[in-house]
């Protein structure tokens, strides 16, 4: 019977193998930009090393259990009281010291590099783009470039790209598995994520946390393109789309999903980004953000009547 | 209108109304089915008003297989949900909810009653006492967790679930974005469970510091008792935390507050610091446990003493202080900078040397040994290989660059699952059989045993196995739908059948329960494992004051000095027991909370004071109650010993 079992697992995880290798590349590990490769070669790396670990374990396992099986020994055998050994021990701690320390470099350094400008592109000038969610959409705004998109990300490859990252609600997660890691976009602070794409492509992007009814559709796309033809779409879009005005951008905050759409000119302009210090107090801020806080009091007040 | 509205579920299906039928039938005929049989009376005396730490512990353990099957049944419905693409099963504010429930029930309404019946149960009879330290208390603590339990099961069918998943992040959490009273259930139904938790928190660390056997010092406590001992100190630091956050949060969503708002002054990520303190100590009050239980099982079944019984304690210490240090790598990507995650990503790898050298002593405790294939056994052998991938998933999600990648995927839902249900569950199933015929009388099993642990494991694999590979393909977790393109519906397909095969095994537990209750040999003595500490040293079943005589030890496995090296456990002559008394108020009081804590859901104040006032007047009542405790008298022990011997010489 156990034997049968024993098969039974075995042919599946042959199953899931053959399922893995049939299918395309995983996302994560098929990057397409400087900051992707670095998490998707620690990611091998660490694969790699802790397969070692598991199959070690395995094989001491499986070894202990075939040597010291009572029905292996004899009847009258009586195991050893044995407290341990300073000098085994000390080894068992050594081995994943030394696994762990040599993991910790690998670690910090990749955290320095995913945290920089993407390795290659140190000179040039990065490319910056406001993504901010709201329930359940991301707003792109090139304020260079003075234009805004809702739901779709163009950017030029073979240059570095930095995301300014907030949310106008719950916490949700900027994330492009194939250009890098994700980072979380919140209400009270931006963030920046540095991306590259190395070549023309398209991706998917997506908000990874979890943010309420509309999440699991809370997606966009991301073109990289030539920085010529980026600088021809953005000469487009100035010359077709409408201007974004507060009344439309108060308009697509509202919950629920939208297609794509394009805009001249960008809400960083009626509506800031929050840049500014925690502390801050009213005094400091403008004319508009007095007006959000009015809006943000109105909207508690009729939270509070629901009590 | 507006307030009886809240009371209606925000989101019916069909579903939710079978379930509100099944239940209503169900309290039906256990109310008739007590009422028929006469046993309102037996339930009072014997259950519902005992302080004795064994039947407490039965209590909890109840309570845990139930939220085992309610739990199971809302993984059962996710895996169903996301086994094809754009699935129409569930809607997406209908899964949020069961994903949220899912993960309350399994950790706290499940896991922690889980091993709260074990350390019930074990420690007073594994340190040769006759109680815990505070008998009446732990009563409390059953019965403030039990109403804690009750509070938040109703909500699916009185006012809707809670949705904000079980980390509750604001502000998704707040008013603004989860305007149900769902959330309000989460905050207050946790507190008054929390409560209870604290309490036995305090209770087992005096009954482990002040109430051993003569002899057994601290270094010699058997390992569950050790490893129970520093669970429980993290408990009392650990909880508090628990305690405060919920405070705030229920400020936040009844009273205006803004702690946890994103303007006036508020700040967000203060809730997921805050919780993650709280929540990842709490992983390890969970996993101690269970590897004491572990200790104790392999060293039975290898008939040797555990190897490196000092870096066995020691490495469980420096894990519960590392478990305070590593809470940031929940949210790597909050964007604390490189600094920082690097930090953090150094302790979280640092945890994985001391786990290393529980994994590496177990081995060694195998070796040259003499394996018996228990099924206790079994289940300790599955976990060693699949908790071990467990862990080191969890180095790999310590590294905080690569974590970028794994953050919110199904690849971190693969591995706390890998870590929780091979260390965690395994321990508890495998406890329960180990425990069981002290328990019961009879034994589980083993034939049905072996085969439920093999089935667990298959399911086990095919279930979790594949989100690791869909995380790494990008499949957020928490998704209630993904479309064709993206590839995921194979693997997803795949863990819907390992969550059908893992259920399978649990039917087949229930069924190995029936089976042996019906079938079993009631004829196994005391000591049917051939076990090594003391739990094992008494009657079974265990007499209410456990041992006749307080036992002396020698070593840590003093029973097995008594058996093998002529050990004298029990010296001296009987002498009459003081046993504390039943009460009803710690169940009193439980109902009191239950219904400030429903008052306070609902908002409905004028009960709310009514019953806090109630509350209050109970604690000052037993401020003022004079109860001395009873004495049971030299001739009713005789009497009882005699019995107990008796049964067991008719038996052979």
């Amino acid at each position: 019977m156990k034997i049968k079992v024993k098969w039974a697992l075995l042919t599946m995880i042959f199953t899931i193998a053959t399922v893995l290798t049939g299918c395309e590349p995983l996302l994560v590990l098929d990057p397409k930009g400087p900051q992707a490769k670095t998490q998707a070669d620690d990611i091998m790396l660490s694969i790699l090393l802790m397969s070692g670990i598991v199959i070690a374990v395995l094989a001491i396992l499986v070894y202990v259990l075939v040597k010291y099986r009572a029905s292996n020994q004899k009847d009258d055998y009586e195991p050893p009281h044995i407290e341990g050994s300073p000098l085994v021990e000390a080894i068992c701690i050594g081995i994943p010291i030394v696994i762990v320390i040599f993991l910790s470099f690998v670690s910090v350094k990749s955290n320095y590099e995913v945290e920089a400008t993407p390795a290659g592109y140190e000179d040039t000038k990065p490319l910056i783009v406001y993504a901010s969610s709201s329930n359940w959409k991301w707003h792109f705004s090139y304020p260079e470039e003075g234009i805004e998109t809702v739901n779709y990300l163009y950017i030029p490859a073979g240059r570095a790209i930095e995301f300014k990252l907030y949310s106008y609600g719950p916490i949700t997660s900027f994330w492009i598995p194939q250009l890098g890691g994700q980072k979380y976009a919140m209400a009270d602070m931006v963030t920046t994520l540095h991306l590259a794409a190395d070549n023309p492509g398209e991706f998917v992007g997506r908000n990874a946390n979890f943010s309420g009814a509309g999440f699991a559709e809370n997606t966009f796309d991301v073109t990289a393109m030539s920085q010529t033809d980026f600088d021809e779409w953005v000469d487009e879009v100035h010359e077709t789309a409408e201007p974004l005005t507060e009344e439309k951008f108060e308009e697509l905050l509202e919950p629920g999903h939208l297609g794509r759409s394009t805009y001249t000119g960008t809400h960083l302009e009626f509506a800031p980004a929050p840049e500014h210090n925690h502390g801050s107090t009213d005094s400091e801020m403008d004319h508009s953000e007095h007006e959000n806080h009015d809006s943000n009091h109105s909207e508690e007040e009729s939270d509070h009547s629901h009590h | 209108m507006d307030f009886f509205d809240r009371f209606a579920v925000p989101h019916p299906s069909f579903l939710i109304y079978a379930s509100m039928v099944g239940i209503g039938l169900t309290m039906v005929a256990i109310v008739l089915g007590i009422t028929y049989f006469k046993k309102w009376g037996y339930l009072w005396r014997e259950w519902i008003t005992t302080v004795d730490h064994k039947r407490i512990g039965i209590m909890y353990l109840l309570v845990a297989l139930l939220m085992l099957f309610r739990g199971g049944v809302d993984a059962i419905m996710m895996r169903y949900q996301l086994s094809m693409p754009d699935n129409k099963f569930l809607e997406s504010q209908h899964y949020n909810e069961v994903f949220t429930t899912h993960g309350v029930v399994m950790i706290l309404f499940m896991a922690m009653p889980f091993i709260t019946f074990f350390f019930n149960y074990l420690i007073p009879l594994q340190i040769g006492a006759r109680d815990v330290a505070f008998p009446r208390l732990n009563a409390l603590s059953f019965w403030l967790f039990f109403m804690g339990m009750g509070l938040f099961n109703i909500s699916f069918i009185v006012g809707g679930s809670p949705d904000a998943g079980w980390t509750s992040y604001f502000p998704l959490a707040n008013n603004e974005f989860s305007p149900s009273v769902g959330t309000n259930y989460y905050m207050i139904a946790i507190q008054i469970a929390g409560m209870g938790t604290l309490i036995s928190g305090i209770n087992f660390i005096t009954t482990i510091l002040k109430m051993r056997a003569p002899g057994m010092k601290l270094m010699k406590m058997p390992m569950f008792t050790w490893s129970a001992f520093i669970a429980n100190v993290i408990v009392v630091f650990a909880f508090p935390v628990l305690t405060v956050l919920l405070a705030m949060g229920t400020m936040d969503r009844l009273f205006g507050t803004n702690f946890f708002t994103t303007g006036d002054g508020g700040m967000d990520m203060l809730w997921a610091n805050l919780f993650w303190v709280w929540g990842h100590p709490e992983v390890y009050i969970l996993i101690l446990p269970a590897f004491g239980l572990y200790s104790e099982i392999i060293s039975t079944f290898a008939r040797r003493n555990l190897y490196g019984y000092k870096s066995m304690v020691a490495s469980m210490v420096v894990i519960s202080v590392f478990s305070f240090l590593v809470w940031t790598h929940h949210f790597f990507t909050m964007g604390q900078g490189a600094f920082t995650n690097s930090i953090f990503s150094i302790t979280t790898m640092a945890i994985a040397i001391p786990t290393g050298v529980k994994i590496f002593n177990w081995l060694f405790t195998l070796w040259k040994g003499k394996i018996v294939f228990t099924t206790p056994m079994l289940y300790s052998m599955l976990f060693i290989p699949l908790f071990t991938l467990g862990g080191v998933t969890g180095v790999m999600l310590a590294m905080s660059a690569a974590d970028y990648q794994y953050h919110n995927t199904m690849f971190l839902v693969a591995h706390f699952h890998n870590v929780i249900i091979p260390g965690v569950v395994y321990a508890m199933i495998a406890g329960l059989t180990f425990y069981w015929p002290k328990m019961f009388g009879f034994m589980l099993n083993e034939r049905i045993g072996k085969w439920t642990a093999w089935i667990m494991s298959v399911g086990f694999v095919l279930a979790f196995i594949p989100m690791y590979i869909t995380g790494l393909d990008g499949q957020a977790r928490r998704m209630y739908t993904y479309s064709e393109s993206t590839g995921f519906s194979m693997l997803n397909m795949v863990a819907f059948i390992g969550a059908g095969i893992m259920a399978i095994s649990f039917a087949l537990l229930v069924y190995n329960i029936y089976y042996s209750i019906r079938y079993a040999s009631r004829d196994i003595g005391s000591d049917p494992w051939d076990a090594r500490s003391l739990e094992w040293a008494t009657h079974t079943p265990v007499p209410e004051y456990n041992f006749a005589i307080t036992p002396q030890v020698a070593s840590t496995q003093g029973f097995w000095d008594a058996k093998k090296n002529g050990h004298e456990l029990f010296k001296g002559k009987y002498e009459k027991i003081h046993m504390p008394n039943n009460s009803g108020w710690p169940f009193i009081l439980g109902c009191i909370f239950f219904v400030f804590g429903f008052a306070m859901v609902f908002s409905i104040w004028p009960l709310a004071i009514v019953t806090l006032i109630g509350i209050l007047v109970c604690l000052v009542y037993r401020s003022f109650e004079k109860d001395h405790g009873r004495y049971i008298s030299v001739e009713e022990i005789e009497e009882t010993e005699a019995k107990l011997r008796g049964v067991k010489n008719e038996d052979r």
